[in-house]
């Protein structure tokens, strides 16, 4: 089933009249049977997507499509979507048998039919045997499973996840992510996947939309985002240890790092502007290299197989991340240099890439 | 103006910050004393918490509670146990002619205005009390969850109605019951103006035995409305609104949503409701006496209204001589509360979820 969301709008007022866009004129396609990651800072917009494409919340403006169907002014319960709530709202009365069992009770069919696929959904989250536990004897994974099991039994067009992992310890995190995936890639279902963890979101996306203040700021593959950032806040938002930003001059289309000139980028006029670069992109530079730039070494850390050198650009600090083989300890200086195309140049005013595409 | 304003409010800062410099002061004299005392206690080898075993402590600190209880609740129940034993009993001179251990509850049963009605057909004190618990409490308990439920699903006026219904609650019983005796009157009164029944006798001079009971018990249903339509409207907002969320999604119709969701997740509140008015209706009294007097009975009539509760006043009034049937009369009653609570506590195991 593919979801479409065109010029999707919710403005919220609140009891002084005052107006927040929580979501501005998102309009995003999203592929029958892939599972998509809205990625964005707390307060971004996220949820509230999420909840209008549930049709919890009914949006200001814009249209939802679910295939060729126009779901906008439909009821939530007319639209067969599944929702795995945050906390997971799964009934504390009920046992995990009957909790799964509930969506099927309000639909036509066949009670026998009904069983079978309460048991055939519990063994595929892998909750087969606990069937006849309430949910207060479960641990947090497992709530999980049995509100994902809940969420697909009555064989939704669409599976929408609110923040999944967020209750759940780091462990467990890594390891619900895999079934989640496993679990969308069994099935089939189109997935719409809420997070603000921008690493959960890479691993377990096939696409993600990252939004800002209800804007998207850029909707691809993962690692495509991460390659080629389509703007400033994009850039920051991803990676771990984050990007290293600062300001530099652009003379004769050379960047200027230090008062020395680094790389070439013909395409970009003279100017100020934001240049990133990510820490592990950095790599201490051959002798024949013609593009690298020698800094002075503030600090350095070993972490496992790489080093982290803190050193200054432009009067700003940065990290750089390298092979641990590559620097002394006892090394002032280091000569460094990185990939042509891992050098964003950013405008100083809108934040958006200039030197690529 | 300005200015008259302007003195006004200084002034009233003033007072305000002199009232919370009081205040405070008064704290730091009464800690300061505290502390005194304390060393006084310690230096006296006096002190509460190293003195006195734990138990000792204690019961110090229960003593007044226990003393309250004590002269008011657990000597009168001793002495209802004692009098029940006393046979032929006189409280103007304490003399009794023997001691029994059946004869008052045997006299009790076998009364005829008691438990078995022998020349009239109709009311007895447990037949009465027994017909109002059964109807009032299962209606009351229906109608607040659906009116709390109802409640709680409209926006404009909430706190209005919510106002409206919890009125009765503050309002006192014998005042409402009046009010209801004039609605239901014969002559002129808002029913049988309304439905258009004439002079139909509700409570009044030849009103038979079942409009007399339609009435109260409407009055007894009524009248505890509020208080349950309070601890449900609560316990009914207290409930995550995503489970809600999470029916709407698969498609749960209204009534579903209120067997299977509402009504569980409220189950321990609906239970001590249960409990309580149970009890609350073993003991009516008040509204019978607002409708029909002290009597119990309506003008004219051959049958009685009155409750067990009212049978055990009628015998503690006469003079005293009478104390034992009373205080058998009241053993009965506790004998039946605590066979239906325990009863409902054991049925309650299944369905009430903590």
């Amino acid at each position: 089933m593919e979801l479409r969301l065109e010029n999707l709008t919710k403005i919220f007022t609140n009891k002084t009249g005052t107006d927040t866009t929580a979501v501005d004129d998102l309009s995003i396609t999203i592929d029958s049977g892939t599972l998509v990651g809205l990625l964005g800072p707390s307060g971004c917009g996220k949820s509230t997507t999420l909840f209008m494409i549930a049709g919890l919340l009914k949006p200001t403006r814009g249209k939802i499509f679910f295939g060729e169907d126009d779901v906008t002014k439909l009821a939530p319960e007319k639209r067969g979507i599944g929702l795995v709530f945050q906390n997971y709202a799964l009934y504390p009365h009920m046992t995990v048998y009957k909790n799964i069992m509930f969506p099927l009770e309000n639909m036509d069919v066949p009670r026998d039919e009904a069983i079978q696929r309460v048991k055939e959904m519990a063994d595929l989250v892998g909750i087969g045997t606990m069937l006849d536990r309430k949910p207060a004897q479960l641990s947090g994974g497992q709530q999980q499973r049995v509100a994902i099991a809940r969420a697909l039994v009555k064989k939704p067009r669409v599976l929408l996840l609110d923040e999944p992992l967020s209750n759940l310890d780091a462990r467990l995190r890594l390891q619900m992510r895999e079934e989640i995936k496993r679990i969308q890639r069994e099935t089939g279902i189109t997935t719409v996947f809420v997070t603000h963890d921008q690493e959960e979101a890479m691993s377990i996306s096939d696409k993600m939309v990252v939004l800002n203040f209800g804007v998207e700021q850029q909707y691809s593959a993962p690692q495509e985002m991460y390659n080629t950032p389509a703007n400033l806040f994009v850039a920051k938002f991803l990676g771990n240890p984050p990007i290293n930003s600062f300001e530099a001059d652009v003379k004769d289309g050379a960047v200027i790092f230090n008062d020395q000139k680094f790389m070439q980028f013909k395409e970009v006029k003279d100017g100020s502007y934001i240049i990133g670069i990510r820490p592990e992109h950095f790599r201490v530079a051959e002798k024949d290299s013609k593009d690298k730039i020698k800094v002075d070494i503030k600090e350095i850390f070993h972490v496992g197989r790489d080093t982290m050198i803190h050193f200054e650009l432009n009067g700003q600090n940065i990290r750089a991340l390298v092979d641990s083989d590559s620097v002394g300890d006892n090394d002032k200086s280091v000569e460094l240099t990185c990939k042509r195309k891992r050098l964003y140049v950013f405008d100083k005013d809108t934040g958006k890439v200039i030197n690529h595409g | 103006m300005a200015s008259l304003i302007k003195n006004i409010k200084s002034s009233f800062r003033k007072m305000t910050t002199s009232i919370k410099t009081f205040f405070w002061d008064m704290r730091r004299a009464f800690n300061a004393r505290k502390k005194k005392i304390g060393a006084y206690l310690d230096k006296k080898n006096l002190n509460l918490a190293t003195k006195f075993p734990g138990w000792a402590r204690a019961l110090i600190y229960l003593s007044p509670a226990l003393i309250v209880l004590s002269v008011f609740t657990f000597w009168p129940i001793i002495n209802s146990f004692r009098l029940m034993l006393y046979e032929g009993y006189n409280m103007s001179n304490n003399t009794i002619t023997g001691y029994t251990i059946f004869g008052n509850f045997i006299k009790v049963i076998n009364d005829e205005s008691f438990l078995f009605a022998a020349s009239h057909t109709e009311g007895t004190a447990v037949m009465n009390t027994l017909i109002i618990v059964f109807i009032s409490v299962p209606v009351s308990i229906f109608l607040s969850l659906f009116i709390s439920v109802a409640l709680n699903g409209i926006k404009p006026l909430k706190g209005f109605f919510q106002t409206i219904y919890f009125l009765p609650y503050v309002t006192n019983t014998i005042a409402i019951g009046l009010v209801i005796a004039y609605m239901f009157k014969a002559d002129g009164g808002l029913v049988n103006e309304l439905f258009g029944l004439g002079k139909f006798s509700w409570v009044e001079q030849g009103a038979e035995y079942w409009r007399s009971m339609f009435v109260l018990i409407f009055y007894a249903t009524w009248g505890t409305l509020a208080f349950k339509i309070m601890v449900f409207l609560t316990s009914i907002q207290g409930i995550d609104k995503q489970y809600y969320q999470a029916a709407a999604i698969d498609a749960t119709p209204r009534r579903r949503i209120f067997s299977r969701i509402t009504v569980p997740l409220i189950s321990p509140m609906i239970f001590y409701i249960l409990v309580t008015s149970v009890i609350g209706a073993f003991k009516i009294y008040n509204q019978i006496v607002a409708l029909f007097g002290v009597t119990g009975r309506p003008a004219g009539a051959n049958y009685t209204m009155q409750s067990i509760v009212m049978y055990i006043y009628q015998y503690i009034d006469g003079g005293g001589n009478n104390l034992s049937i009373a205080a058998a009369g009241s053993l009965i009653l506790f004998g039946i509360i605590l066979v239906l609570t325990l009863v409902q506590m054991q049925a309650s195991k299944k369905r009430v979820h903590y």
